[in-house]
C-alpha cells in the first residue's frame, strides 16, 4: 500500500522545476513535504496526480506504474485534497460529496443507494451532517475544508494527497483538519508550509529546496535551525513542543533587543 | 489497506476499490446506516417534475408559436393539422398550407436551435470556470458567422446547394475554436481567464472580418447578411431542419454521457484529473461537440444573443448546478424560450418582424436581474 517516487522529474514551460525526486511512503503513514514557496512540493504532488507529465521517473503504488493506470482506476486509489478554492457554481454539500464518486461511475450510472450511503457517511464522518444541503459557497473556509474531505472519503481511495490544506484556515481548523486526515488510517501525502504543524502530524518529513530533495527523515532529524536556515533562509528558533516533544519553530525578529528568556510557567496567569 | 474512513474492524470484501462493488452495501464505511441517507432530491426540486413542467410549457408554447400569426389559428386547429400529416391523410386547406409549410417548421427550428444555444452555453460555462460564460465568447459565434458570410456573399460551397451555409458556417465555427483554443493554451494547461480574454480578441478579429466580407461584397447580398447576422427564423423550413436536430441529439447524448464529469470539471481542471477525468481529452471533446452544435445553429438561424448565457442561468437557479439535471431541463428550457422569443419577434411589431436577437436580450436581460436580486444567488462568490 506504499507510494513510490523514482527519479521523478517535471519541467514546465521548458524549466526544470522537479529534478530526480526519490521519495517513499510506506502504507499508512503521513508523509510531510516541506520546503519554502516555490521549492516544487505542490509540482510534485500534481505529478502524481496527473495534472503535469512528469519528463522522467516514475510514481509507483504498491509497485505498479499509477501513471499508465486508467485515470479512473489511479482516482479509486489515490483521492487529493487542495488548497480550499471558491467553487464557480451552485453545489449543495451533499452534490458535492457526490462528485467523489465519479470514478466509480460509468456514463448514465445514476446513484445507487450505495454511493447515497457513501456520501451522507462521509459527510457524517467530517461532521457536517447538518450542512448537508447548504450550498458549498455559504460555508467557512474550515467547513469547505471537511467538506472536501468528505469528498475524497467518498471517493473511496486508500492514498490521500494533501495540497497545503491548511492554507488561510486559522489555527482551530488547521488542527482539526489534520486531526481528521490523520484519523481515517490512510497513507497521506502532505505538502505542508507550517513546520510545526508539520512535525506535529508527520511520520517523515521530506525537505525541498530548488526542486530538490535536501534531506527526509522523522522531524526530529530534519526540522532543525540549521536546516531551516539553510533551506528557508530564515533564522528562527527550534524549541521542543512542550506536550509532544516534536521540534517547533519559533520566528525571530532580526532587531529586536534579545532579553534574558524566562522558564515557561513563570509567567503570572490570569485567574481562571 | 483500509479505504478512507473505514473503521479498523471492519473488512470488505475488496480491499481496495479497483472493481464496483457489484451489490449496494450501505454501511460500506462501517458507519451506521441510515434509512433516511436515500433522499434523492435534497434540496432541489424533484427532476421528473421539473421537466414535465418544461415540456409543458414547451408544448404550450409551440402551439401558440403555430397558431398566432396574421392568420390566426385555435390550437385546436393546429393540432389537427399535425394529426392529419402524423397520420398520413394531410388535407388540401389553407391552414393545412400554413401550418405545415410556414409556421410548423420555424417553430420547431427555433426549438432546435434554442436547445443548442443553451446546452452549448451550459458547456463553455464549465469549460471557462465562469457564470458569464457564453458560445459567443468563445468566438465560435463570430467564427461562424465570417463561415456563413464568405458562402453568401461569395458563393463558396456553391456546389453543396442548400447545406453550403451549414457547411461554411460549421466550419467557421470550428476554426474559430480551434484558434482560441490553441492560442490560449499555455504548455497542457488552458487557464480560463486567458481562454476567455483570447476568446474576446479573436472574436472581435472575426466580427471584423465579417464586417470587411460585407464591405466588399455587393450591396444586395450584404443586406440578406446584416439582417441574417441579427437572427431570424424567417427562412426557416423543412430542410434546414434535420442538419440541426441531428447535431444537436448527436451532442446531447455525448454531453449527457459525460455529466459527472463536467459536475467534476466544474471543480477546476486540477479537482477534476484528481477525480479520475481525463481533462485533456474531455476539453478537446467538449470543444468540437460545442461548435459542431453552434456552427449548425447560427448557419440556420444567425447570431442570436442572450440565449447561450441566460437560460442555463435560469436553469441552474431552478434545478442547481448538476450537469444531469441541468442539461436536460436546459434542452426543454431553452427550446421553449426560444420559441416564445421568435413568437414576440413576429407578432409585436406586425407585419415587421423584429430581429430575434432583440427579443432575447429584452427578455434576457431583466430576467436575469431579478433572479440575480431575488435568491442569495451564489455565482462565483465567496460570502
Amino acid at each position: 500500500m506504499s507510494l513510490k517516487l523514482r527519479g521523478l522529474c517535471v519541467d514546465i514551460a521548458g524549466r526544470r522545476i522537479v529534478s530526480d525526486v526519490d521519495l517513499e511512503v510506506p502504507g499508512g503513514s503521513f508523509v510531510g513535504l516541506l520546503g519554502p514557496n516555490g521549492s516544487g512540493k505542490s509540482t510534485i504532488l500534481k505529478a502524481i496526480y496527473r495534472v503535469h507529465r512528469p519528463a522522467a521517473g516514475e510514481v509507483l503504488l504498491n509497485g505498479a506504474d499509477l501513471l499508465a493506470m486508467r485515470p479512473k482506476d489511479a482516482a479509486r486509489r489515490v483521492a487529493v485534497v487542495a488548497q480550499e478554492s471558491t467553487v464557480e457554481f451552485d453545489f449543495t454539500v451533499f452534490e458535492m460529496v457526490m462528485i467523489g464518486r465519479t470514478p466509480h461511475k460509468r456514463a448514465f450510472d445514476k446513484d445507487d443507494e450505495a454511493d447515497h450511503a457513501a456520501v451522507s457517511q462521509a459527510i457524517e464522518r467530517v461532521g457536517c451532517g447538518t450542512l448537508m444541503d447548504r450550498s458549498f459557497n455559504t460555508l467557512s473556509g474550515g467547513e469547505k475544508q471537511r467538506v472536501l474531505i468528505a469528498r475524497a472519503i467518498a471517493q473511496g481511495a486508500d492514498h490521500l494527497i494533501l495540497d497545503e490544506p491548511t492554507n488561510h484556515l486559522d489555527i482551530r481548523y488547521q488542527v482539526e483538519v489534520l486531526e481528521l486526515v490523520a484519523g481515517l488510517g490512510v497513507t497521506v501525502l502532505a505538502a505542508l508550509h507550517d513546520l510545526s504543524l508539520a512535525s506535529l502530524f508527520c511520520d517523515t518529513v521530506h525537505l525541498l529546496a530548488d526542486g530538490r530533495i535536501v534531506t527526509g527523515g522523522p522531524p526530529r532529524s530534519v526540522i532543525t535551525s540549521e536546516i531551516v536556515r539553510h533551506a528557508y533562509g530564515a533564522d528562527v528558533l527550534i524549541v521542543e513542543h512542550p506536550e509532544t516533544g516534536t521540534p517547533h519553530v519559533i520566528a525571530r525578529r532580526s532587531d529586536a533587543p534579545s532579553r534574558p528568556s524566562r522558564p515557561l510557567g513563570s509567567y503570572p496567569l490570569p485567574p481562571s | 489497506m483500509r479505504q478512507v474512513g473505514e473503521p479498523k474492524t471492519v473488512h470488505p470484501g475488496s480491499s481496495s476499490m479497483t472493481s464496483r462493488p457489484a451489490t449496494p452495501a450501505p454501511g460500506v464505511l462501517g458507519l451506521r446506516p441510515s434509512p433516511r441517507s436515500f433522499q434523492r432530491w435534497r434540496g432541489r426540486l424533484p427532476l421528473p417534475a421539473v421537466l414535465l413542467a418544461c415540456l409543458v410549457l414547451l408544448i404550450v408554447a409551440m402551439t401558440f408559436g403555430v397558431g398566432v400569426g396574421p392568420v390566426p389559428l385555435s390550437p385546436r386547429a393546429v393540432w389537427q393539422v399535425i394529426f392529419d400529416h402524423l397520420t398520413g391523410h394531410p388535407k388540401n386547406t389553407v391552414a393545412d398550407a400554413i401550418v405545415w409549410e410556414i409556421r410548423l417548421p420555424r417553430v420547431l427550428l427555433a426549438a432546435v436551435v434554442g436547445a443548442a444555444l443553451t446546452t452549448a452555453g451550459a458547456v463553455v460555462q464549465v469549460l471557462v470556470r465562469n457564470a458569464l460564460g457564453d458560445p459567443f465568447l468563445l468566438g465560435i459565434s463570430s467564427g461562424a458567422s465570417v463561415g456563413a458570410t464568405t458562402v453568401l456573399l461569395f458563393g463558396v460551397f456553391a456546389s453543396l446547394g442548400i447545406w453550403a451555409i451549414s457547411v461554411g458556417s460549421v466550419i467557421g465555427a470550428f476554426f474559430a475554436m480551434a484558434t482560441v483554443f490553441l492560442v490560449s493554451r499555455t504548455g497542457r494547461q488552458l487557464p480560463p481567464t486567458q481562454l476567455i480574454l483570447c476568446g474576446v480578441v479573436l472574436s472581435a478579429l472575426f466580427e471584423a472580418v465579417t464586417s470587411f466580407l460585407i464591405f466588399r461584397g455587393n450591396p444586395m447580398a450584404t443586406q440578406s447578411v446584416l439582417f441574417w447576422l441579427l437572427g431570424s427564423f424567417g427562412q426557416a423550413n423543412w430542410e434546414q431542419l434535420p442538419i440541426p436536430a441531428v447535431a444537436l441529439v448527436v451532442g446531447m447524448g455525448y454531453l449527457l454521457a459525460q455529466a459527472r464529469s463536467l459536475n467534476a470539471l466544474a471543480m477546476g481542471t486540477e479537482p477534476a484529473a484528481s477525480l479520475g477525468v481525463d481533462v485533456q481529452r474531455l476539453r478537446r471533446n467538449l470543444f468540437i461537440v460545442t461548435s459542431l452544435m453552434v456552427g449548425v445553429a447560427v448557419a440556420v438561424s444567425g447570431v442570436i444573443g442572450f440565449v447561450g448565457l441566460v437560460v442555463p442561468h435560469i436553469v441552474r437557479l431552478m434545478v442547481g448546478s448538476d450537469h444531469r439535471r441541468v442539461l436536460p431541463v436546459g434542452v426543454l428550457f431553452g427550446a421553449a424560450f426560444m420559441v416564445i422569443a421568435d413568437l414576440l419577434a413576429r407578432t409585436i411589431v406586425a407585419p415587421q418582424e423584429m430581429p430575434i436577437g432583440v427579443i432575447t436580450a429584452f427578455i434576457g436581460a431583466p430576467t436575469l436581474i431579478v433572479l440575480i436580486r431575488r435568491r442569495s444567488y451564489l455565482y462565483g462568490t465567496t460570502q
